[in-house]
């Protein structure tokens, strides 16, 4: 099962390891952007969102209409980004405001009432085919090489892009006006009010950030992944691995985490193939017994 | 315990007498049940997928059969008799699968089922209409033990579908030409990591072998099915340095794996062979679709090359919101056989007899090789339909130069094949 010659070999060989520490990168920033909303959701209002594949999954049609309206990739990804958003202040304001206080157990049986009715709504709207948007033209470029390896210009447009709306995200919420408010509501909710700010505003406000985090990662990711209904479900699994991995509400680390899982995939499909998920699993596992807070989790939090 | 015969006749006993006597009084005074029958539709069970991932399968399927039943409805039916489709969501879940099917029978009076489910839920399917006998075809399985297994056979169960072991040995007899003609004897495999990906793999490179030994495996990458990411197959690929590569990852997975490894310009690397490339919905979706890559049949207006089909194709696009798939021809197929075969009882739906009709029989069809489809009598599978593989091109019709393979040579491997297992 596990192939340390061919590991062995992939690690000596200058090619192998540039094609697969690239890959490890591009697999963990998209994981990355996901999983940031996720923790930026959790991290401020202690809400898991469960729904948070649909946002994916949402930005990526928004994007595949824009994009074949226009014919604009950029224009395409902000779309998704500000589609995924409004519908999740939306979703904030209609459906999971409402049991902010409930257990937890009715949260994730809301979101998966979600889930399940705009999957619908996609196949209603764009069909039960599979779409695909493919690769915008001016990415059409044959790959880089570096040292033997392969790397693709459009995967380093992504990669750089996760990097700065990651960084750009934190720094919303940790230096910015509205981060203050934001964070002090989630602290002291009736105190903020007090001071005749509309609370609810700022929580619905920093929802739709998280979930726009997520459709600008459909977004980015829709020239290369097909679009299906349901495809939010399998992207939603690792982003909960990252988030758990890297502490529940810490964005730095997501970004942690989700560099290591990347390694582990890519690294992993050549060192032990049919262990790629369980070794996935593992890292949580021993995270959760070691460090049940997250790597780069803070104490204080659940 | 006492014995209340003294007492006469009791409740039971009166309301069975009732019940025999309105019987025989029917049987006498009343029309005969042919007659009483007539006008009133016969009824098709029709579990399959209608939600998911792979929706479109379980749709384009739908059109495909009530294209054909629209058909027969216009020409006045089977016997004055219309025919009525009733479709049931199975999700694709063997247990909701057999249930429906039930239900298909017990409560709505289905008398025929036509199972276009996918495998796993098709043998469960095989064991209900085996159990409560009732007609059925398998549209769907292609797995090659659903009907060449004798345990599994009864006289009133077919299938329609493709055979996995037929298109083994034509992919594999495929492959081992170009294998030979360019020298390719470094081979890899990305392929869905489930039961079907992992056994269609395994035929065809089995055969790939058999027609061509020099063929050695030096990679095999395993994806989860509907995996979002191929990044880490596909630079397992790239490591691998092959000199070619077969795939049976299939929907979406197959066009997302194509845009991704076209990113790093895989195709132009080394020859691919990919058996489920050639489906409408799949290649259509690919925006940049490679040239030169070697794609198995499954449905398209040019395979064969006839007028007949691309009539069929024509009507299936006027009527259906998706387009055609390789379930599209298979479901109606089983559609035409169920026709054929009711018109040669005279709408009789009993299962004995439809199956009698059913066997050994040839239609004409648009999908057959020569225009024409045999349910083989021994073990009840569709032959003689299109099998081969055509190469790519990035523009319609998408794929050219199809090669059928001689149905002759897939007679006699499959016979070895059969022998092997223990099956004949």
């Amino acid at each position: 099962m596990i192939e340390l010659d061919a590991l062995a070999a992939c690690l000596t060989t200058p090619a192998c390891l540039v094609n697969q520490t690239t890959s490890g990168l591009i697999i963990g920033m998209l994981l990355f952007l996901v999983a940031s909303g996720v923790t930026l959701i959790f991290g401020v209002l202690h809400v898991i969102n469960f729904a948070h594949g649909s946002f994916y999954m949402l930005g990526a049609y928004f994007a595949f209409t824009v994009y074949g309206l226009t014919g604009n990739y950029f224009l395409a990804a902000g779309a998704g980004a500000a589609g995924a958003a409004l519908s999740g202040i939306v979703f904030e304001r209609l459906i999971i405001s409402r049991v902010y206080g409930q257990n937890l157990l009715m949260q994730l049986l809301v979101c998966y009432a979600f889930i399940l009715i705009v999957d619908d709504l996609v196949k209603i709207v764009w069909g039960a085919e599979y779409l695909a948007m493919g690769i915008p033209a001016e990415f059409r470029l044959p790959p880089l090489r570096f040292a033997g390896g392969f790397v693709p210009p459009f995967y380093l447009f992504l990669v750089a892009m996760a990097v700065a709306i990651g960084v750009g995200s934190l720094l919303i919420v940790t230096k910015t006006r509205f981060g203050k408010i934001v964070r002090a509501a989630a602290h002291n909710a009736s105190m903020v009010s007090a001071l005749g700010i509309r609370v609810n505003i700022y929580f619905a406000l920093l929802f739709g950030l998280g979930c726009g985090l997520a459709g600008v990662a459909g977004a980015l990711a829709a020239p290369v992944r097909s679009l299906t209904p349901g495809m939010g479900l399998g992207i939603l699994v690792e982003s909960f691995i990252v988030t758990v991995i890297g502490g529940m509400g810490s964005i730095p680390g997501a970004f942690l985490a989700a560099i290591i899982l990347g390694l582990t995939r890519s690294i992993g499909s050549v060192g032990f193939p049919l262990f790629v998920d369980g070794a996935m699993f593992m890292i949580m596992a021993l995270v959760l017994i070691f460090r049940p807070t997250g790597l780069l989790g803070q104490g204080t939090l659940r | 315990m006492k014995n209340h015969q003294s007492r006469g006749p009791s409740r039971r006993t009166v309301l069975k007498g009732a019940a025999g006597a309105a019987a025989l009084g029917t049987a006498i005074v009343g029309f005969p049940a042919y007659l009483k029958a007539a006008g009133k539709p016969i009824k098709i069970g029709m579990p399959t997928i209608m939600s998911g991932r792979v929706a479109i399968l379980g749709e384009s399927s739908v059109a495909a059969a009530q294209l054909q039943i629209a058909r027969v409805n216009k020409a006045g039916g089977v016997g004055g008799r219309p025919l009525e489709l009733v479709v049931r969501d199975s999700r694709g879940k063997p247990d909701e699968a057999a249930r429906m099917t039930r239900d298909l029978v017990n409560n709505e009076g289905c008398d025929i089922i036509l199972d276009a489910e996918a495998s796993s839920a098709s043998f469960a399917v095989n064991e209900v209409v085996r159990d409560i006998k009732k007609y059925c075809i398998h549209s769907n399985s292609e797995t090659s033990s659903l009907t060449a297994e004798p345990k599994n056979q009864v006289p009133w169960v077919f299938r329609s579908a493709r055979q996995g072991i037929h298109d083994a040995v034509g992919g594999g007899l495929y492959a081992a030409k170009v294998a030979k003609e360019k020298g390719l004897k470094r081979w890899a495999t990305v392929s869905p990591d489930y039961a079907y990906g992992r056994a269609n793999t395994e035929e065809f490179m089995e055969y790939v072998k058999v027609f061509a030994p020099e063929v050695e495996i030096i990679e095999q990458t395993w994806p989860k099915i509907f995996q979002p990411d191929y990044t880490e197959n596909v630079t397992a690929l790239l490591n691998a340095q092959p000199q070619a590569v077969y795939s049976c990852l299939w929907g979406g997975d197959l066009v997302a794996f194509t845009d991704q490894a076209s990113l790093y310009g895989l195709f132009n690397q080394f020859e691919a062979f990919a058996v489920n490339l050639g489906d409408y919905p799949v290649i259509t979706a690919i925006k940049s679709l490679p040239e030169g890559v070697h794609s198995g049949s499954r449905y398209h207006r040019d395979i064969p090359d006839t007028a007949e089909n691309e009539a069929w194709y024509k009507e299936f696009m006027a009527n259906s919101k998706v387009l055609p798939t390789n379930w599209s021809w298979e479901n109606a197929t089983a559609m035409d056989f169920i026709i054929a075969a009711l018109t040669a009882t005279g709408g009789d739906t009993d299962a004995e007899k439809l199956g009698k009709a059913t066997a050994g029989l040839t239609i004409d069809s648009p999908f057959g090789a020569g225009g024409k489809l045999t349910m083989r009598e021994s073990d009840h599978t569709l032959v003689n339909y299109m099998v081969g593989y055509s190469k790519t091109i990035a523009k319609d019709p998408y794929v050219v130069d199809f090669k059928q393979t001689d149905w002759a040579d897939i007679y006699k491997h499959e016979d070895e094949w059969k022998k092997r297992n223990g099956y004949i």
